[in-house]
């Protein structure tokens, strides 16, 4: 495995696959992402007691899951980069996690405007709400990390130990609707088992779970090759790069 | 289709204002990540292209600087000889 993975350490060949990767994700993204949100808004039926409000749940829970599997891939990124000191682990950790932010900030967002017509209140202090809160501020505190030295591998190592601390609020989050009382409902989707929900509903989830993720994909290809570049730029090939008009 | 009119599209059964606010303010984080992306991008290669024409810059005025002294020198050392 090791001789498979190795040149993707190289920081230019990892650049250009990360280059050719990103249209392939963005398109299929958008595809999913227009037909799953149309989809979503027009033909999925509405919920029997939540009624049209339903809908919000087709951006809420991927978005949701999204925000904990981005904040695992960059805890591992950052755990590969302090042990194993794979510079690149680096990079794709200061990737993620602007992305991550976005996507916290969107499943909070779309919860307080799903819980004010539902529950009557934009916002409680429960387990669920509060956990996902603290994510949203790890997050704001690893961007803050990445940035705040001029050294790049410092600001690596100090960000990578933040991610590590902050993945015991992963479980947290997760079991938060069973370990408390909340008004937060249980999981309506698992990976394993069949759905809670009727197909109808189901489907169009699926299309903007993908969709979403493929869009996570897309950004954090850009992101990372970024990272890269920056980290690089005294070598050659990036000097050759940036002077050239090619991408 | 389960609305039967835009109106009742844009109403989506009195929680018009909760739906439209969650999809328009997730529209706009995407936007603004994957514009902040973009632009971001741009600017580390620019500013990476910015140090090396600098650089490139630098040594040709260095050359040039070296290339004007050794003719001075040259020059002074030919008029030392035929005087």
């Amino acid at each position: 495995m090791w001789k498979w993975l190795h040149p993707y350490a190289n920081p230019e060949v990892s650049y250009h696959f990360a280059g050719k990767l990103k249209p392939w994700l963005g398109w299929a993204s958008a595809l999913l992402l227009t037909v799953g949100l149309i989809w979503a808004l027009l033909f999925a039926p509405a919920d029997y007691q939540q009624g049209e409000s339903f809908r919000i749940f087709y951006i809420h829970v991927p978005s949701a899951i999204l925000s904990m599997s981005i904040y695992l891939a960059m805890a591992i990124a950052a755990l590969s980069s302090l042990v194993w000191q794979v510079r690149l682990a680096d990079a794709s950790a200061a990737a993620l996690a602007p992305i991550g932010a976005v996507f916290t900030a969107i499943a909070l967002l779309t919860g307080a405007a799903w819980g004010k017509p539902m529950w009557g209140t934009w916002w409680v202090w429960d387990a669920r709400l509060t956990s996902e809160l603290i994510l949203l501020f790890l997050y704001l505190g690893v961007i803050a990390l990445h940035n705040a030295f001029d050294d790049k591998q410092m600001a690596g190592k100090a960000a990578g130990i933040l991610a590590l601390v902050g993945v015991i609020n992963l479980p947290i989050i997760k079991y938060s609707v069973e370990w408390w009382n909340t008004l937060h409902q249980g999981a309506t989707v698992s990976k394993l088992g069949a759905p809670a929900m009727a197909s109808e509903m189901y489907w169009p989830f699926v299309l903007c779970f993908l969709g979403f993720g493929l869009l996570v994909g897309a950004v954090a290809c850009v992101r990372f090759q970024t990272e890269i570049i920056t980290r690089n730029k005294m070598r050659p090939w990036v000097r050759n790069l940036v002077t050239s008009e090619v991408n | 289709m389960q609305f039967d009119s835009f109106a009742s599209f844009l109403d989506m059964g009195g929680y018009g204002f909760y739906v439209w606010l969650s999809f328009g303010a997730s529209a706009a984080l995407i936007l603004l990540l994957i514009f902040s992306t973009l632009l971001s991008h741009k600017n580390a290669r620019a500013n990476i292209a910015r140090q090396v024409k600098r650089e490139q810059r630098l040594q040709q005025a260095q050359a040039q600087a070296e290339a004007e002294a050794e003719a001075e020198a040259q020059a002074s050392v030919s008029e030392s000889t035929s005087q």
